[in-house]
This record gives C-alpha cells, structure tokens and sequence, in this order.
C-alpha cells in the first residue's frame, strides 16, 4: 500500500484530569481527524487516557542532545539557585 | 418551537452542563481549557491568575532596585537570579491565564490601567539591603503558603503552574532568612538594619492573604469552585505561626504586642491588621503604586521595537518563502 499522503503524527495523551498531556508514540494518517481515530485505536485499548493530542511530526522543533551544554547550559557552577545552598539553623531548617 | 422554548431548553442545557461541572469539581477532579466551565469560573481565574502573574512581574521591581548595590558578588548574582525566576514565573501565569482565552495585549493592558491588581506588597519600598532579605524571607514566604494550597486549585493548568513555580521558590525564601542572618551575625547596626526591615515588612506580609474571610468578596464562590482551597484567614495564620520560629531562631522580633501563644487553639495570637492601611494601599496610595506602573509602562513602551522588528522579520521571511 503507497502511504505517499499519509503523514506522521505524534501523540500524546493526558492520562486522568489535573495531568499534563505525555508523549505516548506515533502513527501515520491522512489527516488530523484521521490521526484523532488512530491514535484511540491503537494507544487508548485499555484506558490509558482521556485526552488525545496529535501532531504532525513535521510540526515539532526539537532541541539536540549534543547541543546541551551552549544551548540550555543546567548552570551547576551556580549552586545558589538551588534551595539546598543555604545552611539554616536546624531547629527552621525545614523552610 | 417558539423563542421562549428555545431559551428555555437553552437555559436547561445550561443548568445540567455546569450540575456537571459542580459535580467534577466535587470530585476532586481537575478542570481542563477545553472543558465547558461557568462564565463566572471563567472570569474569576482570569483575574486571580492575572493578579498573581502581574504581582510575579510587578515584584521585580523593588528587587532589581538592590542588584547594582549588593555588597558583594555572590550576593548579587543571587539576586538576580531570583529575580530572573520571577519573571519566569510570570510567564508560566500569564500562559495559564491565556488558556482562558484572553490575550497577553488585554492582560498587560489590564495592569496598565489599574483594571487588574497586583499584590499590593510591592507597592512599599526596598529602602536598605536588609529588604532583600526581609522580602525573601516574609514576602515570598508569604506567597509560598498560598501557592503551596493554590497546587490544588481546581483548574488544571493553574494548578500545574502552581507545582512547578513552589520547586522554585524554597531557594527564593532561604537565601532571603540567610541575608538578614547574617546581618544579625553582624554588629550593631547591621542588626538594627535587619529590625528595621522585618518592621516594615511585617504587617504588609500579613495584608498579602487579603481581607478577613468575613469581607472577602470573591471568597464564598472561589471555595465553592474550588479556585481557593483554604480561607484568607487560614493560611495567614499558617503563615504567623510558621514566622515566629523563624524569628525567634536569629533573635529578630516581629512588631506586634498581641503576639502569643494560645494553648487552648494550638496557634498563636496575634494583632489586628490596619485594614485602613490595607485598603488604601489597594486604592493606588501607596508608596510607590504610580511609579511601579509608570516603570511598566515605559518598559514595555521600550520593547515596542523588539516587538517591531520580530514582526517585519517573520513577514520577510513569509515574503521569502513565498517567493
């Protein structure tokens, strides 16, 4: 079969209220409806959600692994924006 | 089917739709943008996520007044990454706050305007370093104990916003409680500036949970909803009890003479706010309730190229593409 229309979609899916959507895998479809339909089909079998999401893949822009450390630098030479930094008193430590 | 029908089934639609919603809430589930929801529920969020989104921006200011003075280096970079995290508290609000369907330009206009509020907190001024540490220590101490309750608010993206701005902000609390330890490990006046600060940031700390619950006007609905999970006057008491310790710990003193211990309610006691003070602070007469705005504006009327010139490189880079 010739999937020269389908397009891929990522999905996600938000497992109960109060949850952030999480990413769950993705599918080939036509379209975003068709997308909707699937991506039940094949990631909802068994109650994992009440939410779906779709998007096309081509639609996400991602950022490199390799690209760590000049792109989102975690900052561990400034250990002063961590709460555990500051050495409190025992007795308020619990702040 | 005539109108009065019609209304008729629509109001009917509408009764079950939010017996629905009321029933969610009850339940302890969250409610989600898509979600139908009250216009009132709806209304009430924007303005209590705005206010809070606006006081995260509005609080930079008598911070970023202290970042070229601290006395010295790890001291300032402290600060401002402190105040880098307000602003990006800021945003997580204003993010939440748009997915009720209002723009950022209606929001920013809002606070320019008066029409919206900020904590009125931050219309008081950072007269000495020591309220670095005073606003550290009360004021974001303060604003931990209801967000801490806010992470179970009933509208989802709120309540998200909620769990990852409380990560952040034990860091913002300690480093204030270890600025004015370390003045009171200093010498006289250093001590003195310590007091000073812890005065006048006492009782406006206080006036940070709001009016009584007896006074509160948005109070009754916003529990009901699930908005707010504990009362104005219940968290503020969390809030006196947890200080008194804290301040006992490095020999400050917090100025109130009603200030005790009451056996019989396991809390303690303690004096009654200036509501006077209170309500004319959120009538514009603050100290600084003008200038805090004017800065805003004249920021953001600063940006205006950024925003400018974003705009013009999309709509080249459209042009091109099209081409």
């Amino acid at each position: 079969m010739s999937q020269s229309n389908m397009k891929l979609y990522e999905v996600f899916i938000r497992g109960r209220r109060g949850l952030d959507h999480k990413h769950v895998g993705s599918l080939h479809a036509e379209d975003s409806e068709q997308a909707l339909e699937y991506a039940r089909d094949v990631y909802t079998r068994r109650g994992e959600g009440i939410s779906i999401w779709v998007v096309n893949s081509s639609d996400i822009c991602a950022s490199q692994e390799s690209d760590c450390e000049s792109f989102y630098d975690p900052l561990d030479d400034k250990p002063y924006r961590h709460a555990t930094h500051y050495q409190l008193p025992e007795k308020v430590n619990n702040m | 089917m005539n109108m009065s029908t019609m209304n008729l089934n629509r109001s009917q639609d509408e009764a079950e739709l939010e017996a629905e919603f009321q029933r969610r809430i009850d339940n302890e589930e969250k409610i989600e943008p898509k979600d139908w929801m009250p216009e009132a529920y709806r209304k009430n969020l924007i303005r209590q996520i705005s206010q809070h989104a606006h006081s995260e921006v509005i609080g930079m200011q008598p911070e970023g007044n202290w970042i070229t003075r601290a006395p010295s280096l790890h001291r300032k970079a402290v600060l401002l990454a402190k105040v880098q995290d307000e602003a990006g508290h800021g945003l997580y609000l204003y993010s939440a706050a748009e997915t009720l369907g209002i723009s950022r330009e209606e929001l920013i206009d809002a606070l320019h305007t008066g029409a919206a509020k900020y904590a009125s907190i931050f219309n008081y001024p950072s007269l000495s370093w020591a309220d670095m540490g005073a606003i550290g220590w009360l004021v974001d101490g303060a604003a931990i104990v209801n967000q801490v309750s806010l992470q179970r608010t009933s509208y989802g993206p709120y309540a998200r916003g909620m769990v990852r701005i409380c990560k952040e902000e034990s860091f913002h609390q300690r480093q204030g409680y270890h600025i004015l330890m370390t003045l009171m490990e200093g010498d006289e006046r250093q001590r003195k500036m310590a007091q000073d600060a812890v005065n006048r940031f006492w009782w406006p700390s206080l006036m940070m949970f709001g009016p009584h619950d007896s006074d509160s006007e948005h109070s009754g609905q916003s529990m009901t909803w699930k908005i707010k999970r504990q009362s104005n006057d219940e968290l503020r008491q969390k809030f006196v009890d947890q200080s008194v310790e804290q301040a006992e710990a490095i020999g400050l003193t917090l100025p109130d003479p009603d200030l005790r211990w009451n056996e019989e309610r396991g809390h303690y006691d303690f004096g009654e706010i200036d509501w006077d003070e209170f309500y004319s602070v959120i009538a514009g007469n603050g100290h600084c309730n003008r200038d805090r705005v004017a800065h805003h504006r004249r920021a953001h009327d600063e940006g205006a190229w950024v925003r400018e010139a974003l705009d013009a490189y999309e709509n080249k880079r459209a042009a091109a593409r099209t081409a």
